[in-house]
């Protein structure tokens, strides 16, 4: 295949002008506008007043303000990690805003009736509706779906604030509790004080410390034992200010034999300059409780010369803390500049079960270096993880993943199956597993593949009147198709889409 | 030992002190033709340091054993003598004693198509044709990672062969390890410099040393072949760490096969590097380990690089560990940029016959070019149930269906000795030393089989 990016125009045989054309007019990143409103923003930099700040403009208790200090200090101590294959440039956390928000949002608004237009606008235009008799687009186009909408509630978060969440009523009904983080940090402070930090301790790493000293907002999940949540629960991230870095904090907890399925997304404008986000999910999950947690994570990826993007450090985790607890990690990671994330499962219940399905793609000059964790502590734990990477340009995309089976975690089962495919040769991909059994009645099943976009495939779909952006997408599409059938409707749907946006310009 | 050939040696103190007291319990050579390779060694040691625990590198394995100045004591057992491996087949006997060639107790050295030398008698020439690959192989293998132990080999090793090959070689190369003294602190360094077109075969046995540090350097020119087979007595306190660096070019073949039973701290890091169009690499280990005599850690760490097209590269690593016996393997495929047409194949697996062994592994794949077939697997779990009923039910004794499931899954790394003889050799005797000790490898210990 020829060379990538800019060369990717050059017209081949075989290749009609029209499909260069197509693939011109795509523009590769959909969600890159920007939304002109009137922002404030914390003084640039972070010490212990900008914290103080943080926490004072989320009215929070004295408590919840000293925990943030603390790990702060503790965050100065720190270092960058560096053992992912990434080549992250040196941030300056000293030049950039750790808070910012809308003006209008200085008064709470007290429903989304007062919520400004614009902050709505915005949201529509994503395609996340915000208001409670829409549903979450995407299912339209799906053709035979039942006649009867499947409800989606939502966490509208923007830089540094939630907008508003929807459905609250009809989830209080049932018991669900969702709202921001903020919220409930005022609001439940007993369920926040009792798991916050416990399955990510803010020492942990060092983008999880900085989260903790200064994040803003994210959304909170309870759902009481039994209760099967009503609807699926989604939160959707938009960094929209300049030079700011969105710090969001998410923490879900799935009380005894409770079922919660668990939407995230996010976008940002394109910009030259990066921008970091480094968040932190915890879940805690009870006895017979299950929680579904599918994010597509489209942040601006940097354009084709590599300029700009997102640099994305998350810290996710699971703990299946009793018998019988579940949980299915389920990502397309098709934007930022840079993806450092292991979303992880510590299988300390007996019977528990961990899975993570991914799908990576990296093209231009993305890096990813992404995996999972399954820590299994109890004893007839099962965890299966399936990574399907891409990688085209000049990007360069990793597997980093640990199956650790503890002496006491017998009868155990690990499943772990990861394949790469490379789009042209000057991409990279990795994989970079560490597999430690300590028992010999637990068995780890490890494989791994490396191999390009086959040539006979490409062949039968351009024979039958693909062109060859539409054909690499549809063999994609099938390499990928075990972790799209993992996703929920709404998210498969988009998902397919951005396989085949992520990797335009791939194919020359 | 002395304080004076190390400050003779080096004449600043190097900040790292652990490094300096490893340093000053040797006696270095100064060498002949090796000189300027010892003097750069010692450079780039001291820029590395010695290895920490928490090195990536050593996630798995504790270099302490390796640190420590002075070897333990391991008393030298009279009733081992000559490995009796490889004894009916015509071959080049040569014997190190604690690391130095014995030259009374070894074949005359010549051979057709063969130029061989102890490197003690070769060292005491300015000049000698293993210049040109005495630490140049070594310090290539260096990058991306460190390896100090094979640059404190340069540095220091006493003894080893240098052979260098013009034609077919028929006879073996066979290595034969004897001890004397418990406390030898061994470094054997050989070269193996195959020029284009020629062939050889080079088997290890029996034990170096109380402590020992090997390398092997083989330079493959156009068309060449080696086969490697080391099967080294490791006896249960054995404290060692062998490195081969092999360069390999256009259509040669290299071929490395090593069994390993037994041993304290074993760690086998080889490094390949592929640099020759449609060359093949293979590298393969059986290994058995029983805790329950001693405590046993064994550490395979490979790495290698395809820096060429059409090239096959294929490690096959297969571990029975019972009775606390910890197995590592941290295994790299990296394929450069342009080492289009790779086939790389990667199998690691560990069979454990009981709940307290460990098998812990980091096989890892590289990869810029994109017209490549690479794949790893690794696999852990206990003996298959199934096939040990299935036996049974066919009138075969527990025991010896126990031996047979365990030679079946040695089996495909010992499928990479390509010589017959050899290979069934190997497999007489592994099925003997399993056959005898039967009673021990049943997972249930009371020939109960009701284990999930």
């Amino acid at each position: 295949m020829a060379d990538l990016g800019t060369d990717a125009l050059e017209v081949r045989d075989g290749v009609d002008r029209e499909t260069v054309e197509t693939v011109q007019n795509m523009g590769s990143y959909k969600y890159g506008w920007e939304t002109e409103i009137e922002m404030e923003y914390a003084p640039k930099g972070i010490n212990e007043d900008i914290v103080r700040l943080i926490s004072e403009k989320n009215e929070e208790p004295e408590w919840m303000t000293e925990w943030r200090l603390k790990a702060f200090r503790r965050w100065q101590d720190m270092t960058l990690p560096t053992w992912a294959m990434l080549d992250i440039p040196a941030i300056d956390y000293q030049d950039q805003y750790y808070y910012a928000r809308p003006k209008s949002m200085s008064v709470k608004p007290k429903s989304l009736d007062e919520v400004d237009p614009k902050l709505l606008a915005t949201y529509e235009k994503l395609g996340i509706p915000l208001k409670e008799q829409m549903i979450l687009a995407g299912v339209e186009g799906a053709g035979d779906t039942p006649a009867e909408a499947r409800k989606v509630a939502v966490d509208a978060v923007f830089d540094s604030v939630s907008v508003g969440t929807t459905f609250k009523d009809e989830l209080a009904k049932a018991g669900v509790i969702f709202c921001s983080i903020s919220e409930a940090v005022r609001e439940h402070p007993e369920l926040v004080k009792k798991y916050l930090g416990t399955v990510v301790p803010a020492s942990d790493n060092f983008f999880s410390a900085l989260n903790a000293a200064v994040f803003s907002d994210g959304s909170f999940v309870y759902i009481p034992p039994g209760v099967r949540c009503p609807m699926e629960l989604s939160t959707y991230f938009r960094i929209n200010a300049e030079n700011t870095g969105q710090f969001e904090r998410t923490l879900i907890i799935a009380d005894k034999g409770s079922y919660v399925s668990y939407l995230e997304g996010c976008t940002a404008p394109k910009r030259d300059v990066a921008q970091l986000h480094a968040a932190v999910v915890e879940i805690v999950i009870l006895e017979d409780a299950e929680v579904k947690y599918s994010t597509v994570q489209n942040w601006f990826p940097g354009d084709e010369d590599g300029k700009g993007g997102i640099y994305n450090f998350v810290t996710k985790r699971a703990d299946c803390r009793e018998a019988r607890a579940k949980i299915m990690w389920t990502q397309v990671e098709t934007g930022s500049a840079i993806t450092w994330k292991y979303p992880s499962c510590l299988l300390r219940g007996e019977e528990s079960q961990g899975e993570f399905y991914s799908i990576a793609i990296t093209n231009n000059h993305q890096q990813a270096d992404t995996g999972t964790k399954m820590i299994h502590l109890g004893k007839n734990t099962r965890s299966r993880i399936v990574s399907k990477g891409i990688s085209a340009g000049h990007a360069q995309n990793t597997y980093r993943g640990q199956v650790s089976m503890h002496p006491k975690a017998t009868n155990s089962r690990n499943y772990t199956q990861c394949d790469s495919l490379l789009i042209g040769d000057k991409c990279g991909a990795h994989t970079v597993p560490y597999i430690e059994v300590k028992n010999n009645s637990s068995r780890v099943e490890h494989e791994a593949t490396t191999s390009k976009v086959d040539d006979d495939q490409l062949f039968y779909c351009r024979a039958r009147g693909m062109d060859e952006e539409e054909a690499v997408a549809l063999v994609v599409n099938g390499f990928c198709r075990e972790v799209l059938q993992a996703l929920p409707m709404e998210f498969a749907m988009e998902a397919q889409s951005l396989v085949a946006i992520s990797l335009e310009g791939s194919v020359g | 030992m002395s304080t004076t050939t190390l400050a003779s040696a080096k004449p600043e103190t190097a900040p790292q002190e652990p490094l300096a007291l490893r340093l000053a319990a040797l006696d270095l050579p100064v060498g002949g033709f090796t000189r300027a390779a010892r003097a750069d060694a010692l450079t780039r040691l001291q820029a590395m340091g010695l290895p920490k625990g928490r090195d990536e590198y050593w996630r798995y394995t504790n270099p302490a054993a390796f640190n420590q100045p002075q070897p333990n004591a391991l008393p030298v057992d009279e009733s081992v003598l000559d490995s009796p491996l490889f004894t009916s087949i015509d071959r080049l006997r040569l014997v190190f004693v604690d690391g130095r060639f014995d030259a009374a107790a070894s074949d005359e050295l010549k051979g057709e198509g063969l130029e061989i030398a102890s490197l003690a008698t070769a060292d005491a020439q300015a000049d000698h044709w293993a210049a040109g690959v005495y630490g140049k192989l070594e310090t290539a293998g260096q990058t991306p990672v460190a390896r100090p132990f094979a640059a404190l080999n340069t540095l220091a090793a006493t003894d080893g062969v240098l052979i260098r090959v013009t034609g077919k070689v028929s006879r073996p190369v066979h290595l034969v390890y004897r001890r004397s003294d418990p406390l030898a602190d061994v470094h054997l360094h050989h070269v193996l410099k195959l020029e284009a077109g020629s062939e050889l075969t080079l088997l290890e046995t029996g034990m170096v040393g109380a402590r020992s540090n090997a390398v092997i350097e083989a330079d493959l020119a156009k068309g060449a072949q080696l086969h490697h087979i080391a099967a080294k007595r490791a006896g249960y306190q054995k404290v060692g760490i062998s490195q081969i660096f092999a360069r390999v070019d256009a259509e040669a073949l290299f071929k490395s096969f090593n069994l390993q039973v037994n041993g304290t701290l074993m760690r086998n890091e080889s490094v390949l590097e592929i640099v020759g169009d449609d060359a093949v690499a293979h590298i393969a280990a059986a290994v058995l380990g029983d805790g329950r005599v001693g405590p046993f850690h064994q550490d395979d760490t490979v790495f290698i690089t395809h820096a060429a097209e059409r090239c096959e590269s294929r490690q096959v690593y297969k571990k029975v560990l019972k009775s606390g016996a910890r197995g590592v393997f941290q295994g790299k495929i990296l394929v450069k940029p342009g080492a289009q047409k790779t086939d790389g194949y990667q199998i690691s697996q560990a069979l454990l016959l009981d709940d307290d062994s460990e098998f812990l592994a980091k096989p890892e794949l590289e990869i810029y070019a994109d017209d490549v077939k690479c794949s790893h697997g690794s696999t852990t779990g206990a003996l298959d149930e199934t096939a040990l009923f299935y036996l049974r039910s066919r009138g075969v004794p527990k025991e010896r269906a126990t031996v047979l499931l365990v030679l079946s899954f040695l089996a495909a790394a010992l499928e990479e000795v390509d010589d017959l003889r050899l290979r069934d050799e190997i497999s007489e005797r592994l099925d003997e030393w399993l056959t005898s000790r039967a009673s021990e490898l049943d997972p249930s210990g009371n020939g109960a089989s009701a284990k999930a």
